[in-house]
């Protein structure tokens, strides 16, 4: 992030949702300090073969593209519109009724109006309107269409990367018209020229080559999770196991690679464990497929697939029969809605059953990889776990989907 | 506010076209006899063409929206409209969405009232939108299917005065009055109005109140209109002698809307069937959906994984494939 000071929670929240007097297209975009992210560095983008490595930032005024920028821009937009019914449908239909207008939390956060899904979205139509439909090379801007410029480019920059691809306004669009596949689209083609954010290239990177988003080496998720089995035994007086690349385990388990790293993913983490030790389930971690998440899913499809390739492949090297997956919103929308499309059929996996209550999970028989929170639900469903429900009683709770499981795969 | 005026500017000249058209008799025949048939091959073959152009692009990932619990566990209630996990589903699922907006039904807006930011139920726009669809879907059926009996009669059910008024027409004017407002009045919605939008509105907005006009005013226009449309239907357009003032603002309208449609955002209306968001089946982890040009890429595979890190592994004690 670029140098800002920390606003305070009442400039926070004056926000004005007034858009200006001047026309969306004329206003131009001000790369405001602390709203933007640093650029994908060369080393980055080298590592994962991205096109245009080099030494730049967003607030320079020269974006060092590669020179015939605007071309490779067109090109993949007109590659995309082909390949994706998705991207051509809603570049088309949107009727601009407003409604996913205050769905969206940056734009709630901000007032910004090019934050406004529609817009954000427009951003990229006026673009879309100009090279690839009649009336917009006709009519110009009374047809909605502009230009493609430099400008314009780094506007794309500043708001596609403005957007967290939860899928809010998509639940609220009358066309279900999914503002994280134009951003997706949008992000698709800034990489093709390098304009990337180093927030993303750099776990990407990371990913690829060890496994996780942040490179930890093999031996570093051993002493994590150690750690985290020593702290258990102090705490409880109880020993639990610790499978790392165990071959001929019955079940892979793989999560984010935060719940080895950081609080309070930890926490979750020592949960699995004590979990898994309590049932006594024959299970392993991976250190190769050491990482649920996909930050391939804010670069390329591309590289959704490049790096959610290693789960498959580590599933069929050790031998397991099928993968339980831990808890992760994110992580999930690739798992549920792209793995077995893009690395599948996971036909050297059975289908998954329960090895505690015999439970067969149907509704994973073809990916074969089942959410932390089924299995677990299946284990209580079953009485395998001896809970205090009372415990809870002192909470008043509400359920806030943050990251995303109700809307990218609809667990509630 | 540009592209309203221009709007405005641009519906005006039409109205002043059509008028002239009206003093002469070869533009009227022209109206009359070739235009129509024309905007209609038009809308046909261009409604067609996009559809079919989008249904070229293939659907590479099955990306529906869940707004509710997917098939889980047999004894955890899913949710079948929200989440459908089979073609019935997708079906109630769309149906939902095509005839009662389901989605709009959902709309909130959030305002920030006490440096906390509020949300609030926001129905209107459903309302609205829901009454201008259905009645404008009635009052075309009542011109071009005037067959279908009982829908006239029960619209004209309060017949207020002769001739009839027709509910739809009143309910037609309120959604469009309120869709049109709410682009000059809520400065969000201005901010983000093309020309386009502007444009749709004013046309439909003009065909209606020009309809009315003939129906209650102008009973000379409306005779005229019931030959020429059965004239039309047969294949045998009468050209009549002159045509109304009124009467050709009307047709002007209804043909440039027709002929407009395909290429407009009023492809809403094909394109919302084909929405993969809405149309698929959230049963991703049950069934394979297939990427036609999934492509091999460029993985980075176990073995070159272990070659890298092969002795911190051993260190660690980590099982390794080579020694």
């Amino acid at each position: 992030m670029s140098s800002a000071k920390t606003p305070k929670p009442d400039e926070l929240i004056a926000i004005r949702y007034e858009p200006p007097e001047m026309p969306w297209m004329d206003t131009p975009t001000v790369f405001r300090p602390g709203t933007w992210s640093y650029s994908g560095t060369a080393k980055s983008l080298t590592a994962l073969n991205l096109p245009n490595p080099r030494a730049w930032q967003p607030s320079d005024a020269d974006w060092k593209l590669p020179e015939n920028w605007k071309e490779i821009i067109l090109d993949g937009m007109r590659e995309r519109l082909e390949k994706y019914r998705s991207f051509k449908l809603f570049m088309d239909i949107c009727v601009r009724c407003g409604a996913c207008a205050d769905k969206c939390h940056f734009y709630i956060g901000s007032g910004d109006p090019k934050n406004m899904p529609v817009l954000r979205a427009e951003l990229l139509r006026s673009v879309y309107r100009r090279y690839f439909t009649e009336a917009g090379k006709r009519f110009g801007r009374l047809a909605g269409a502009r230009e493609l410029t430099v400008d314009v480019l780094k506007e794309w920059f500043y708001y596609f990367y403005q957007c967290t691809e939860c899928r809010r306004c998509s639940a609220f669009c009358p066309f279900g018209i999914d503002q994280a596949e134009i951003t997706m689209m949008g992000r698709e083609l800034l990489n093709l020229v390098g304009c990337n954010i180093n927030w993303v290239t750099e776990p990407a990177a990371n990913c690829f080559r060890t496994g996780n988003h942040l490179g930890i080496q093999p031996g570093g998720i051993k002493d994590m999770l150690d750690f985290m089995a020593d702290d258990i035994a102090d705490r409880t007086g109880v020993r639990v196991d610790v499978p790392i690349n165990k071959k001929g385990a019955e079940i892979l388990f793989v999560t984010p690679s935060g719940d080895y790293f950081a609080d309070p993913g930890t926490y979750t983490c020592m949960g699995y464990l004590m979990l898994f030790h309590e049932i006594g389930l024959n299970y392993t971690f991976s250190t190769y497929a050491s990482e649920g998440g996909n930050f391939g899913l804010f670069t390329s499809s591309e590289m959704v697939k490049r790096l959610n390739a290693k789960i498959y492949a580590e599933a069929k090297r050790l031998g397991v029969k099928w993968i339980l997956g831990g808890e992760c919103g994110h992580m999930w929308r690739v798992i549920h809605q792209y793995m077995d499309t893009m690395n599948g059929p996971a036909d050297f996996l059975e289908e998954p059953v329960s090895p505690i209550t015999g439970t067969r999970f149907e509704n994973a028989r073809s990916t074969k990889m089942v959410h932390i929170a089924e299995f677990t639900a299946d284990l209580i469903r079953n009485g395998k776990l001896k809970l205090d429900p009372s415990r809870n009683d002192a909470y008043r709770v509400t359920f806030h989907d943050s990251c995303n499981p109700a809307r990218a795969m609809g667990l509630f | 506010m540009m592209n309203l005026i221009a709007s405005l500017i641009t519906v005006l000249i039409m109205i002043l076209l059509a008028l002239g058209i009206a003093f002469s008799a070869t533009l009227s025949s022209l109206l009359t006899v070739v235009i129509p048939y024309a905007a209609l091959a038009v809308f046909l073959a261009g409604f067609l063409y996009r559809v079919l152009l989008w249904a070229k692009s293939p659907v590479p990932f099955r990306i529906t929206t869940t707004c509710g619990q997917q098939t889980s566990l047999p004894w955890i209630r899913s949710n079948p409209l929200d989440s459908p996990s089979n073609v019935w589903g997708v079906i109630g699922r769309m149906a939902l969405e095509i005839l009662l907006f389901r989605s709009l039904f959902r709309n909130t807006d959030v305002a920030i009232v006490g440096q906390r930011p509020v949300y609030g139920s926001a129905k209107w726009l459903w309302f609205f939108g829901l009454l201008f669809h259905w009645s404008l879907l009635i009052v075309v059926l009542r011109q071009i299917a005037p067959w279908i009996n009982g829908l006239s009669a029960a619209d004209g059910f309060f017949e207020i005065g002769i001739p009839t008024f027709y509910l739809s027409d009143a309910a037609l004017l309120t959604g469009l009055s309120f869709l049109f407002l709410r682009r000059v009045v809520v400065p969000q919605l201005k901010y983000i109005s093309l020309f386009a939008d502007y444009v749709a509105l004013l046309l439909i907005l003009g065909i209606v109140s020009t309809g009315l006009l003939m129906r209650h005013f102008s009973p000379a226009d409306l005779l005229q209109v019931k030959n020429l449309a059965l004239g039309w239907a047969t294949f045998s357009p009468v050209v009549p002698a002159r045509i109304g003032l009124v009467l050709s603002v009307h047709l002007c309208f209804v043909f440039t809307l027709l002929a407009w449609f395909p290429f407009s955002k009023l492809m809403h209306m094909g394109g919302v069937f084909l929405s993969p968001t809405r149309n698929l089946a959230n049963d991703n982890r049950m069934k394979r959906h297939l990427n036609p040009w999934n492509a091999p890429v460029k993985v980075h595979t176990y073995e070159e994984y272990e070659d890298e890190f092969r002795d911190k592994m051993k260190l660690a004690g980590l099982p390794v494939e080579k020694e």
